[in-house]
């Protein structure tokens, strides 16, 4: 069953994009991560236009980040004060991401910059995930304690100026590195059309030592806004935003997600890490392999006033 | 028409009238008709076939039943501008590198004829009106150095349009359903662009070009998906905050309905 979708100007199968749905929604429920930086590139291999996969797939994740952050909130698990110090830098960030987003577009190499992008964070994030979780893996295999956090130690961070309680989070912090992790987030998210949660997150744990209880629900309260800001950003700067495409994605993404958290909890921490490092890598590989092996067409072909 | 020169004495005298009468009082007619001249594109639009009918008046039989006469029938979409890139290798990494834009020019091209186009008439008549997709004027913008990269990125753009489907053309599409009515088939491609297309149809007569025949047709979204593409253009700020409430319903109902404590 294919259906025109009015924007991206295609016909697309159906069950195809339901299918690309749900898997994500699977898998983000299972590792508690938004989804968008596996969505995007989907719909890229599926031949939707980058400009419109990009717009849609932060469309996509305001859905599954409110549906997450909902239950976060209901579990007091989200640190509002410490999730709006992080939206005041993520909102400038995407202003200067759209910004960013259009002059590409103009060159012609806005493809190019999402697919570097997309290789360098996903190699590296996924990298140093694996490189971490088999770690974790061997000294649980060898009966030691696992611990992600070294509470106690300070870093560099937590010698800089303007510190700020936050209360629910228990910790004293200067706002700098907030703002400036909620801006290079907003950054990436308008233009690869991702939440940034998978960079959020190690971010808040590794760099800025926030409890890892609070690090997911805040994480998802700023993506909710900043992806939200987003999409009305590129719906009206760019007219890029399919919501036929989005609304299919999300309601199977929602439905998708729901079973992914059962599965998600019946596996260990370290082995869920494993298995998301390797999903990230592989997406990146991918990506990369797009770039270097030699392409079947030299061309390509815009056309200017309607569509892509 | 009326007169049928079945017999050799007739066409004899057919032959000698259609010398001794002027070229002017046998000026042939080309007249076309479509059933609509809207096309909706609906959710499930996979492509169409739109047939156009046109009837030839004033025309020789003689020169029908040695089929003389050539009909060529193009659909033109709207006038667009493209850009065209070229991909190169630079550090190990492929990147766009050249481009070339082109003023506007037919975003999309369908043809149907009676016989292939180079066998009806001179590559020059073909150019000078441009019929056929290797004859679709297209004309750099800006600076092009000498313009020799200019044939190169031209016939990509002609290359990539064909295996898109967007320019295609079927020789033999238009045939004869009596001696002076014929029927035209023109394929439409599942990603024609929407916008106002421009039905052209040439008449040829011995390899000479006679007339030519202009319609309009819209090719328009219909339902959802017009009133879609509409708010995002010109409501986009509207489009955008709704895209978002959506967003943020479908994740709420997701909470609701799979809530778990």
């Amino acid at each position: 069953m294919t259906i025109y979708l009015p924007i991206a100007e295609l016909s697309v199968n159906v069950f195809i994009i339901l299918g690309m749905g749900a898997a994500v929604g699977f898998l983000s429920g299972m590792f508690g991560v938004g989804g968008g930086f596996l969505i995007t590139p989907l719909l890229i291999f599926y031949n939707i236009p980058p400009a419109v996969a990009v717009a849609t797939g932060a469309n996509q994740v305001v859905a599954s980040s409110f549906s997450g952050a909902l239950s976060h909130f209901r579990r007091g698990s989200l640190d509002v004060k410490l999730g709006l110090t992080l939206l005041a830098g993520g909102l400038a960030g995407v202003s200067v991401g759209i910004y960013l987003f259009t002059l590409l577009r103009q060159l012609g190499q806005l493809d190019l910059i999402i697919s570097l992008l997309y290789v360098t964070f996903l190699s590296v994030v996924g990298g140093l995930m694996l490189v971490e979780s088999i770690n974790a893996l061997r000294r649980a295999a060898a009966n030691k304690p696992v611990s992600l956090r070294k509470p106690g130690q300070h870093n560099w961070v937590h010698r800089l100026p303007f510190k700020m309680r936050f209360k629910r989070s228990k910790i004293y912090l200067s706002v700098i590195p907030v703002i400036v992790l909620g801006f290079g987030v907003g950054v990436l998210t308008s233009i690869m059309g991702v939440g940034g949660g998978f960079i959020m997150v190690p971010a808040m744990i590794y760099l800025l030592r926030i409890p890892t209880n609070v690090v997911i629900g805040t994480s998802l309260f700023q993506i909710i806004f900043v992806t939200g800001f987003t999409t009305v950003v590129q719906a009206t700067t760019n007219q890029s935003v399919d919501v036929f495409l989005a609304g299919l994605l999300m309601i199977a993404g929602v439905i998708g997600a729901q079973y992914g958290v059962r599965v998600g909890q019946q596996l260990r921490g370290e082995q869920l890490r494993a298995l998301l490092a390797i999903i990230v890598l592989g997406v990146g590989v991918r990506m990369a392999r797009d770039l270097i092996v030699t392409p079947d067409e030299l061309y390509s072909i815009v056309t200017t006033g309607a569509g892509f | 028409m009326g007169r049928h020169g079945s017999m050799g004495l007739a066409v004899l005298a057919l032959v000698a009238l259609l010398i001794a009468i002027p070229a002017a009082a046998q000026e042939e007619r080309l007249e076309i008709g479509i059933s609509t001249n809207e096309i909706a594109i609906t959710a499930d639009f996979a492509g169409a076939d739109l047939t156009v009918f046109g009837a030839l008046d004033n025309a020789d039989d003689l020169l029908l039943q040695l089929g003389r006469y050539d009909i060529v029938v193009a659909l033109e979409g709207p006038a667009r501008e493209t850009v065209v890139r070229r991909k190169e290798r630079v550090f190990g990494i492929w990147i766009n590198r050249y481009s070339m834009r082109f003023a506007p020019a037919p975003a999309s091209y369908s043809l149907s004829s009676t016989l292939p186009i180079d066998r009806i008439t001179e590559e020059i008549e073909l150019s000078g009106k441009a019929i056929g997709i290797e004859h679709i004027h297209l004309t750099p913008l800006g600076n092009v150095g000498d313009g020799s990269r200019v044939p190169e990125f031209r016939d990509a753009l002609l290359r990539l349009r064909e295996e898109d489907g967007i320019y295609q053309d079927e020789p033999l599409g238009v045939e004869f359903v009596s001696s002076s009515l014929f029927r035209a088939t023109l394929r439409l491609p599942a990603n024609i662009p929407v916008g106002e297309h421009r039905l052209r149809a040439f008449l040829f007569k011995n390899n000479e070009f006679v007339m030519e025949r202009q319609l309009r047709l819209r090719v328009v979204k219909t339902g959802v998906e017009q009133f879609i593409f509409e708010l995002a253009q010109n409501h986009s700020f509207v489009y955008g905050v709704l895209a978002v409430l959506l967003a943020m319903l479908t994740g709420w109902l997701g909470s609701l309905i799979f809530r778990r404590d």
